[in-house]
């Protein structure tokens, strides 16, 4: 098991984002998040991926321990443990987060080079391996402003997969993109799926999320209401809030 | 050669050797100040209120006061307090050390608050330590931010040397001021205006190079 979180609980102030929530991400599963608009679904994996501190609850990431609660309170790791595991999961944001005054090349040579110690011919032999499967090896030398939304998040997931993480979230990957060019960014996420990429997408995609997922986790009010494979979430479901969501889905869409 | 019954030449030689003296105020300031600032922004931006609040009282203190006064008072304190006083040109430079580094340390602390938080976000998954993150990805997209409001302070700096004639430091607007007096003539202060000018002419053209090379990336 790759994930394996256990009875997670956090609130900001005192409005509980998360309320009790388990999660289990084996290797090679493709697992979709949706769920209405402050469900903390992005709060989820903001604490999966360390950008957020739970209150308690126990997290392990690839058989290591993360944060565990003894007494009511979370215990975390230490920083070297926490920097291992940090190093296992890589993390695709809404609204890229590339570094704007880096290039393209650098953006992902970068990080090999700084965190990873590889050298510069290693790293960018692997990143221009990247871009090219990206469809954007011309673009090496051009700067993250030069490039469409779409372009930015590919060399995202390029930044992301050079690390060789062992599981990728993705938050919302094409919420900031125009309708036209999230198409290019799916791509590249069911490409992954069929080299049995260990992905966790939060994302408002719904014909997307039941092709390309292994299960679908539906969450709402800070917790899971239920989860399945995507026919059982969406065509099956029994769950009186799973169906108003979707059928609410689906009169925006028609 | 005289216009308006000032020797020009005489003038022009004192002239340049005060402006040997505004170079040296000019530059001391800012080796001083620049740095000073950067330590400011950063304790203003420290979770500890002990290192917060004194560094944002000092800075209310020499942003909120004459810059002229700072002069007076880093002259003569010392006399009234210690008996014993700096040297007229180290009392000039410590006053227009402390309260530039107040300003710089205002424009770096704005230009650090301008990077949005996805920068610090993204390091942090990639694993990078919180060294690394602030010397390989903030700072340097920080040094275009400032650039400008640092820009404007530069230029305001050759202008506040002027303040320094108020400890007697012979600087060049106190060159002018003499010479126009003692002549009753108003061509030494067009002079100095001239000197001002051209200084900050060259500050200007600098600090257009400087963004232009920023110019290949935008946010």
């Amino acid at each position: 098991m790759l994930v394996n979180a256990q009875n997670i609980k956090k609130k900001f102030d005192k409005l509980h984002v998360l309320e009790d929530i388990s999660l289990e991400v084996n290797e090679g599963e493709v697992v979709s998040v949706i769920g209405p608009s402050g469900s903390g679904k992005s709060t989820l994996l903001r604490c999966l991926t360390q950008l957020e501190r739970v209150d308690s609850g126990r997290i392990e990431i690839d058989g290591q321990v993360m944060v565990d609660t003894v007494d009511g309170k979370a215990v975390y790791a230490d920083a070297n443990t926490l920097h291992e595991i940090q190093l296992k999961v890589g993390l695709v944001f809404q609204n890229f987060n590339l570094f704007p005054h880096y290039s393209v090349l650098k953006n992902i040579t970068d990080p090999q080079m700084i965190v990873l110690k590889r050298s510069k011919e290693e790293a960018v032999k692997i990143a221009m391996e990247l871009l090219g499967k990206m469809n954007l090896a011309d673009k090496c030398n051009s700067y993250p402003c030069e490039l469409s939304g779409g372009q930015q998040q590919r060399i995202a997931i390029a930044r992301a997969l050079a690390l060789n993480p062992k599981i990728l979230f993705f938050d919302e990957p094409t919420s900031a993109l125009d309708p036209e060019l999230t198409g290019e960014i799916l791509k590249v996420i069911r490409d992954l799926a069929k080299e049995n990429m260990t992905m966790v997408i939060v994302t408002h995609e719904m014909a997307f999320a039941k092709e390309v997922s292994d299960r679908v986790i539906f969450m709402d009010k800070g917790v899971i209401i239920e989860q399945g494979t995507p026919s059982e979430i969406f065509d099956n479901s029994v769950n009186q809030r799973t169906k108003e969501f979707l059928s609410r889905l689906n009169s925006y869409i028609s | 050669m005289k216009i308006d019954n000032v020797p020009i030449d005489l003038l022009l030689k004192n002239m340049l050797a005060a402006t040997g003296t505004v170079f040296r105020i000019f530059f001391l300031t800012i080796l001083f100040s620049v740095p000073l600032g950067f330590l400011v922004a950063l304790a203003r931006r420290s979770r500890f209120k002990i290192i917060s609040i004194p560094t944002r009282i000092y800075q209310l203190i020499f942003r909120g006061t004459p810059l002229m006064l700072q002069l007076f008072f880093f002259m003569y304190a010392p006399f009234y307090i210690f008996g014993n006083g700096f040297e007229r040109f180290t009392a000039c430079i410590i006053a227009f050390v402390i309260n530039y580094a107040a300003y710089f340390g205002e424009i770096f602390r704005g230009g650090i608050a301008a990077i949005p938080k996805g920068q610090y976000e993204a390091a942090k998954i990639l694993g990078y330590n919180r060294f690394q993150t602030f010397m390989r990805i903030i700072l340097p997209q920080v040094v275009k931010n400032v650039i400008p409001a640092t820009g404007n302070e530069f230029m305001t700096l050759v202008k506040d040397t002027a303040l320094a004639q108020v400890i007697s430091v012979k600087e060049i607007f106190d060159v002018a001021s003499k010479a126009g007096s003692k002549y009753f003539s108003v061509v030494p202060i067009i002079v100095a205006a001239l000197f001002y000018l051209i200084m900050n002419t060259v500050v200007e053209f600098v600090f257009k190079l400087i963004e232009k090379k920023f110019d290949y990336y935008r946010v």
